[in-house]
């Protein structure tokens, strides 16, 4: 088998990408035919910069859902003899069954580049925007009532977010995110004959996820007290999913072994979430602040609404444009905060194909073989443009009304 | 304004006194003096061996106490060894036990004694210091007028086709952190087989195999634009893109006020509109901006001085954290958060007096 061109490895890639382009194909035409009733998401159809941010956003997504279709060969896996080979070079004794080329080559521990990229996205993809989630959650929590009642909860929470953000983010990774760390404290006896350490990443986790619950069940209470039935059966629901997803991710101890996180993730997730929590309650602080002087919250304040109430379903929802942006701003921020933890090799295993760890280990050799190391970077780079991008389309479209 | 300062001066001390304290317990958690202790002693140590060495070398005590000893607030303690030779934190080799004296903290200029590289603390970070601060005058040289350049061209008229370009560049390179800039100019310009200078050398344009060098060890003594533009450029790319971005949404606020309009009407030339009325006023909120900008750079610092093998500052942090050396990780830290403090306090206050709306009292 001869080796491809760079014609033909671009053509093989593409065709390898079918799902995504398919998908991506149907989404775009689907949501421009509707783009007059789908609100704000219709409207990032309007400008350009939007649409091309979510076309890019959109790929890595979709990218991400199809891994195990697109992905050429495992992306763990070895093959003797495609140590560093450059971009479609045949497989050594393929056979039948197998893929034939390494399309984007192989690197140093003889591994499909392609593949790794493609599993790498999945990762990110997972991690990113749930820490985000996570963040959103604490920050929006916090930060409502630091706005709302000011006082001297507002001073002693801005204070403490003020001494996370003066901490340099590389130091408190490094200080964090560490083997050490995750074995320093007590073993305590948990449920179902399970221990847990109180270390300081698990007792953050204990702390940080049990935001979204008292997020969800404050929502619920605050609306339909007068509804206790209605208000039974959302805080019920909102306990039991929360309180299992909660025991799992946690805890590590989830009794039906749905939710479970190994230390090493949990750590770096963790370790995330806090970094970017502080900057969220600063942004909600600040717009609860600015909502708040509204007529229709001195309106809810007359009708004698309560006061969380007013918070989370007066202030909240007219501060979603801003929050919709900065959600958006925030996942490419993470995406880069991870890709900082791979490439000084904190956290994931080594050979773990998330791009920050695949870009850290195509560095070494990057003035000889330039082609391990290119194609995380610029799939993490495309990715990032394309949520800063997506961000600024919002910006503009949420400006407008 | 007095008053002001003095208030955020207090704020600053006690933030400085929390996130010294926080690093301390970070870094004298157990496994990491656990770990000191094999690597200081010997790896096959039991636990009990452990427990005696850290009994003996005052780590045992309890983390506020040796915090107050660190910072020198407290008197060090004095610990005899079976040989009966008595010595402190403050003990050198070449210091007598009885010169040595009772407080050596970080406030009587005792930073502690590095143990990976065999040196005093202040020694290390303040030549450290001074190498990656040539890296950051280049750095602050080339980003802040490329940005500043980019923000107002691009909000002086607001929605051109001029605008629309250079905010995409300015978002890109938001996009584009440190370590892929990096990796990017590498394979462009300094790699022998790929990029432009295979190229270029065909043509006869360059002596040497490669346009730049990929490596900034040689600026340590010698800084050249051949081996310093790499590290320069992947660093003010990125922290760029944010300040031109605020300098454009200043500058496009200050071209739609009323005093504009009426130069305008006056029928000032568009140019001394931007330079002599706009300018000004469009500047305040880019410089809280840059100051603030300054410790975001310390990230990107570490990374490339780690790519470029730059060994600075960012070098000795990766150095400091992976080998546990205790001390010099929290020397390292006090200079990295009083630098963010310091920033911060005179973005604050040079904001209002720049500012002439904002009236403190």
């Amino acid at each position: 088998m001869d080796p491809l061109t760079s014609l033909q490895i671009f053509g093989n890639i593409l065709y390898q990408l079918l799902p995504v382009w398919t998908g991506m194909a149907a989404i775009f035409a689907l949501s421009f035919a509707t783009r007059r009733k789908t609100a704000l998401y219709g409207k990032l159809f309007d400008s350009p910069i939007g649409m091309a941010g979510f076309a890019l956003v959109l790929f890595w997504v979709l990218t991400a859902i199809f891994a195990d279709a697109i992905m050429t060969f495992d992306p763990l896996s070895q093959v003797s003899g495609m140590k560093n080979k450059v971009p479609g070079t045949p497989l050594r004794g393929a056979t039948e069954q197998d893929y034939q080329w390494y399309l984007l080559g192989g690197d140093n521990l003889a591994r499909d580049v392609f593949s790794r990229v493609v599993a790498g996205a999945r990762i990110v993809l997972t991690i990113s925007p749930l820490a985000t989630v996570f963040a959103f959650m604490v920050g929006i929590t916090l930060g409502l009532p630091a706005g709302y009642f000011r006082g001297r909860m507002d001073t002693v929470l801005s204070f403490i977010a003020n001494l996370v953000l003066a901490f340099p983010v590389i130091l408190l990774f490094y200080l964090l995110v560490t083997p050490e760390i995750r074995a320093a404290g007590a073993e305590i006896q948990i449920w179902g004959g399970k221990t847990w350490i109180t270390s300081i990443p698990n007792l953050m986790a204990a702390a940080l996820f049990i935001f979204p619950i008292i997020f969800f069940c404050t929502l619920w209470q605050s609306k339909y007290y007068t509804r206790p039935q209605m208000r039974n059966v959302l805080v019920g629901i909102t306990l039991l999913l929360g309180l299992w997803a909660y025991s799992g991710l946690a805890f590590n101890a989830d009794p039906l072994g749905v939710f479970q996180m190994d230390a090493n993730k949990l750590n770096i997730f963790v370790s995330v979430v806090f970094v970017n929590s502080p900057t969220v309650f600063r942004v909600v602080r600040g717009l609860t602040m600015d909502i708040k002087t509204r007529d229709y919250v001195a309106a809810a304040q007359t009708r004698g609404e309560g006061p969380w109430y007013i918070m989370l379903w007066e202030i909240l929802p007219n501060a979603r444009g801003p929050l919709i942006v900065d959600f958006c701003l925030r996942i490419g921020y993470t995406t880069i905060l991870l890709g900082t933890l791979g490439f000084f090799g904190l956290g994931l295993s080594p050979e773990s194909p998330d791009w920050g760890s695949t870009i850290n280990e195509g560095r070494k050799l990057l003035t000889i073989y330039a082609h391990p190391a290119l194609p995380p970077a610029i799939a993490l780079m495309s990715m990032v443009l394309g949520l800063n991008l997506l961000a600024d389309g919002l910006r503009e479209q949420t400006l407008r009304d | 304004m007095g008053q002001f300062i003095i208030k955020r001066v207090g704020v600053m001390l006690l933030t400085a006194a929390c996130l010294t304290f926080i690093v301390f317990f970070l870094t004298n958690l157990y496994p990491n003096l656990e770990k000191l202790a094999k690597t200081q002693g010997n790896n096959r140590m039991s636990d009990a061996e452990v427990a005696s060495w850290l009994d003996k070398h005052g780590y045992n005590q309890s983390t506020v106490k040796k915090y107050g000893e660190w910072l020198g607030v407290v008197p060090s303690r004095k610990f005899t060894t079976e040989s009966g030779t008595t010595y402190t934190r403050c003990s050198r080799p070449d210091i007598r036990p009885e010169d040595a004296p009772d407080y050596c903290g970080l406030l009587q200029g005792n930073w502690g004694y590095s143990s990976v590289f065999k040196e005093e603390v202040s020694g290390i970070v303040s030549k450290r210091l001074g190498l990656t601060g040539y890296l950051m005058g280049a750095v602050l040289m080339v980003m802040i007028p490329m940005a500043l350049i980019i923000g107002v061209v691009a909000g002086m008229r607001e929605g051109t086709r001029t605008d629309r370009t250079l905010s995409t560049f300015a978002i890109a390179t938001t996009a584009t952190p440190e370590y892929v800039s990096g990796i990017l100019f590498i394979v462009i310009f300094a790699s022998s087989k790929m990029g432009l200078s295979p190229l270029f050398a065909e043509w006869g344009l360059i002596d040497s195999r490669t346009i730049l060098k990929g490596s900034a060890t040689s600026a340590m003594v010698d800084i050249t634009f051949v081996n310093f533009t790499l590290p320069v450029m992947a660093l003010a790319l990125y922290g760029m893109g944010y300040i031109a971005r605020m300098t454009r949404a200043s500058m496009a606020e200050v071209m739609t006020a009323q005093y504009i309009r009426t130069a305008r009407l006056k029928g000032v030339s568009f140019y001394n509109i931007v330079v002599k009325h706009a300018l000004r006023n469009a500047l305040i909120a880019p410089f809280t901006v840059i100051m603030l900008q300054i410790p975001w750079l310390l990230t990107g610092v570490v990374i490339v001085e780690t790519m470029f093998n730059y060994k600075g500052f960012g070098w000795a942090l990766v150095q400091a954290a992976s080998n546990n050396d205790i001390e010099l990780l929290l020397g390292i830290s006090v200079v990295a958060v009083v630098v963010v403090l310091i920033t911060q306090l005179i973005s604050d206050i040079g904001y209002v007096f720049l500012n002439p709306r904002i009236r403190v009292n």
